[in-house]
Parts: structure tokens; C-alpha cells; sequence
């Protein structure tokens, strides 16, 4: 689903990817590990150009998303990503951050295909019978999908156990609340594949487990995920390929038992056995 | 003091009997407008170039407009307001062939030159609102206007109010130029009255009066305003 061939990234002079090379295929878990500074942040973000890479693709359902001349809030809309720092919007309550871009985008949507339409009706006048162009069909209305992204954020919120915080301000959740409404705000675009940068960093201890709970059951769910973060633990139960990132470059890709158990590359090693005690 | 209530008498007679109050009407009526459509034109001008310069500047457009924002910015903040008037008055309407009153005149120029200064406001409440808040916009497909128009902006003019009330406040004080361009302001109003007596020492007491009054309503719209918008970060 996602190619990522030869990706680069500088910062200024500084090389921060050099030349990453990776496939990721529909449902697979995918955990990329690495020491600090080694590039595995830079490398999620630059997925969905969040940072724009300064040289190779990514091709993200056949289109090569990291050339500037894509529109590359389409492609946004099928990858959500996950914050280390939550992100959420301040000046919205926890319903109306999960409705927002789903109820903006389809509106956006809907506006242009309305906008078409006119302008294929009056470009239609002066076609013969035979060689009208057929409208696109509006099958909806700006209250459906109103009706319809409040349903379905009630239900996510409910999957989270978050229903009665529906109606308050970010502000007033505890951090592991707002990451898994962070979470499903993402899941609330119907996405392909979901990014996860750091989830549980900025988390006090005893709320990690709720939001990896919440990441466990979207693995099972079958949710294709790429997730950087720090917990060995969670790679190893839940990931079904190990990625370790250093100075830029993939050094060792293997499945969680393999790359645990046998690792080959020797900085692999070294860095484990400072994490594994 | 027996002299100043028989100037009070004075004033009392001209305001009421000799319909003064009528004129006062008028000049409250002009500077509120002047004050508050200037205030309009300027936080939609001030927006609009305080997005433009915070535009990531990767591509050509951006760059320009960004140029074109900057003097706009430099010219407007490097002019007496005075001679903006009397420029766009006497210089730019002749130019122009247009016809246009004194008031409107104001309230254009007013508008102008307090985009300026609103613009440096906004930017620095835009820049103010975390990075993140613009990149949880962007990660769900948003693109970089609706996540600021409907994300960032909301926030930063919640950091800004309390120095937007400054502006505004500078804004209707500084109308009581506009009489350079024949715009019939309080100034206008209470000068007349003291032509009309040959006594300004009152006249001119209740104009800065008025202004105060006027001020503090704004500051206390303001404070209830600023509350109202700091629901969101209150816990409860």
C-alpha cells in the first residue's frame, strides 16, 4: 500500500533520512524503533509530508505523494496520524474535533460536485442529444452528513468509553483521554493507515495502557498501523515487523521474535541491550 | 466658581435650547462609526496579511504577497495618520475622479492604517497558537485556510483580545482627527458649541468625558467578551 523508495530528508546540511527504502503492505503493524535524533520521527512524518522529503517517493496507493504537485490533502484524508502531543483542537469539544473535518471535507465535497453540475447543465445546452455529459449524482445533503458524522463520532466516543466527555473542552480530559480521542478523531476519516508518532511519550505511567489498549484492538481490527515509540513491549506483542532506524537509514527490519530474539546488526545490539535490562 | 456655574448655565442653554445636542448626536454618531467600521476593515484587512505572512514561504506566490504585505505594513505604520487623510482626501479621490464625504473618507483610511497595525497583532497571536494545533488540522486533510480560519485564528484572537482592545480604544481616540478632512466627529460637535458661546472650558470638559465614558464601555465589552471566550480553557 505504501512504497517508500530512496527517501530523503535535510534539514539545512544536516542528512537526517539517507535513502530509506521500505514496503508496507495492507494490514501490516508496523513498529519502527531507534535511538534519539536517529531520524524514525522525521521519517513517520515525512509519510504524510507532514515534512516534505527533499528527494525519493512514496507512493501511497499509486500515487507518488511526496512530489510537490500533488494536492496532498486528498491523500491526507486516507492516512491519519496520531500525535505524541495529542494535538487536539483547544477551541472545540471533544464532539466537534472528531466532526470537524469529516463534516467539512464531505461539505467541500459536496460543494464542488454541485458546482460542476451547474456549470455540465449549462455546457450541456450546447452539446447535441447524443453527447451530454451526465451529471454526477448527489445522493446527499449538508444535514445528512451532519447527522451522519454525529452518530458516527458518538459511537467511536462510546467505543472509547468517553461518551458522557462528548461536550467538554480538551482542556479538561486527563492526557490519556485526550490521545484516545486523538486516536479516533483519525479513525473518524475512515483511513487506510494510521500513523503513530510517539503516542504514549507524554503520558504519565498508569494512562500508557489505555491508549496501548486502544491500539491493540485496532490491530485486531485489522487497521494497517505505523507506529514509532519506545515501548518494547507493545512491538512485541503487537507489531508483525520490527523496523530499527539509525542515522537516517533502515539498519535491520525483521518480525518482533526474530529482531528481539536474533538480532544481527550490531548497533541492533548494542542499543537493546541498553533498552531490554 | 460662581463664574464657571454661570458657564455651566451657558453650556446648558446652547446644548439644550439652541439644539447643541443635536450636533453632539451627530459627532458621537461619526466617531462610533468611523471607530467601529475602521475596526472591522482592520481585523479583516489585519487577518488576511497576518495569514499571508505566516504562509510557509517554499513557493513563489507566497513570497510575493508576503512583499506586497510588508509594505503595505511599512507604508501604513511609517505615515501619520493625518497625512493619510489629507493624502487620500486631497490627493488620491481628485486622482481617482471619485466623490466621497469626509466620513467615508475616514472610515476608509481609518480602516487601512489600523490593518496595519492589526496585522502585526494577529501575527503574533497566530504564532502564539502551538504548531501542533496547525498540524492536527493538516494531518486529517484540512488545508493550511480552513485549519487556520476554523483552528488557529479562533485561538489566536483569544490571545490578541485584550491587545485588540488597546487598538481599538487607540482607534477611537484617534478620531478626533478627522476633522482635517471635514468629517463632523465630537470634536467637531463641541467646538461649536464653544464658538457658538465664546466658552470652551466646559464644553471641552464634556468631551473628554464622553471619551472616557465611551472607553471604559469598550474595556468592560471587552473583559465580559474574554470571558466568555476563555470557556474553552477552563476546568471544571
Amino acid at each position: 500500500m505504501i512504497d517508500v523508495i530512496n527517501l530523503q530528508k535535510k534539514f539545512g546540511d544536516t542528512n537526517v533520512l539517507n535513502g530509506i527504502n521500505v514496503t508496507i503492505e495492507k494490514g501490516d503493524i508496523v513498529v519502527v524503533i531507534g535511538p534519539s535524533g536517529s531520524g524514525k520521527s522525521t521519517f513517520l512524518r515525512c509519510l504524510n509530508c507532514m515534512e516534505d522529503p527533499t528527494g525519493g517517493q512514496i507512493i501511497f496507493n499509486g500515487v507518488d505523494i511526496a512530489d510537490m504537485k500533488v494536492d496532498i490533502n486528498v491523500h491526507r484524508r486516507h492516512m491519519g496520524m496520531v500525535f505524541q502531543h495529542f494535538n487536539l483542537y483547544n477551541n472545540k469539544t471533544v464532539i466537534q474535533n472528531i466532526m470537524l473535518a469529516p463534516v467539512h471535507l464531505q461539505c467541500q465535497d459536496l460543494r464542488k460536485a454541485k458546482r460542476k453540475n451547474a456549470w455540465m447543465k449549462f455546457t450541456n445546452i450546447f452539446r447535441s442529444a447524443t453527447k451530454k455529459k451526465e451529471l454526477i449524482p448527489i445522493t446527499t445533503d449538508k444535514a445528512t452528513i451532519k447527522k451522519e458524522a454525529r452518530e458516527q463520532a458518538e459511537s467511536l466516543l462510546k467505543r472509547i468509553g468517553l461518551l458522557d466527555k462528548a461536550d467538554v473542552y480538551p482542556s479538561t480530559l486527563s492526557g490519556g483521554q485526550k490521545q484516545r480521542v486523538a486516536i479516533v478523531r483519525s479513525l473518524a476519516m475512515n483511513p487506510d493507515v494510521i500513523l503513530f508518532d510517539e503516542p504514549t511519550s507524554a503520558l504519565d505511567p498508569e494512562m500508557v495502557g489505555e491508549v496501548l489498549d486502544l491500539m491493540k484492538s485496532l490491530a485486531k481490527e485489522g487497521m494497517t498501523m505505523i507506529i514509532v515509540t519506545h515501548e518494547m513491549g507493545f512491538a512485541k506483542e503487537v507489531a508483525n515487523r520490527v523496523l530499527f532506524i539509525d542515522e537516517g537509514q533502515i539498519l535491520e527490519s525483521a518480525p518482533p521474535a526474530e529482531f528481539f530474539g536474533n538480532p544481527k546488526n550490531p548497533r541492533l545490539k548494542e542499543f537493546l541491550s541498553k533498552v531490554l535490562v | 466658581m460662581g463664574n464657571f456655574s454661570q458657564k455651566i448655565d451657558k453650556f446648558i442653554e446652547i446644548f439644550i435650547e439652541q439644539n447643541g445636542y443635536v450636533s453632539v448626536l451627530e459627532g458621537l454618531k461619526n466617531t462610533l462609526l468611523i471607530a467601529v467600521i475602521g475596526l472591522v476593515i482592520g481585523i479583516l484587512i489585519g487577518t488576511l496579511i497576518a495569514t499571508v505572512r505566516v504562509i510557509p514561504k517554499y513557493k513563489l506566490l507566497p513570497r510575493i504577497l508576503n512583499g506586497f504585505c510588508s509594505f503595505y505594513v511599512g507604508l501604513f505604520r511609517g505615515t501619520p495618520i493625518v497625512v493619510q487623510l489629507l493624502v487620500f482626501y486631497y490627493v488620491m479621490l481628485p486622482i481617482m475622479g471619485l466623490h466621497m464625504t469626509g466620513v467615508q473618507v475616514s472610515i476608509l483610511v481609518f480602516g487601512l492604517n489600523s490593518g496595519a497595525y492589526i496585522s502585526e497583532i494577529m501575527r503574533s497571536g497566530i504564532l502564539s497558537v502551538d504548531q501542533g494545533q496547525m498540524e492536527g488540522g493538516r494531518a486529517v486533510g484540512l488545508s493550511f485556510g480552513t485549519t487556520m480560519m476554523k483552528i488557529v485564528i479562533p485561538q489566536a484572537v483569544k490571545n490578541i483580545l485584550p491587545t485588540l482592545g488597546n487598538e481599538f480604544i487607540a482607534l477611537i481616540k484617534e478620531t478626533s482627527v478627522v476633522s482635517f478632512v471635514g468629517a463632523a466627529d465630537l470634536y467637531v460637535a463641541f467646538n461649536y458649541i464653544g464658538s457658538n458661546s465664546y466658552e470652551f472650558m466646559v464644553p471641552y470638559l464634556v468631551m473628554a468625558v464622553i471619551y472616557i465614558v465611551i472607553v471604559l464601555l469598550i474595556s468592560l465589552g471587552i473583559k465580559i467578551m474574554e470571558r466568555s471566550l476563555r470557556k474553552s480553557d477552563r476546568r471544571h
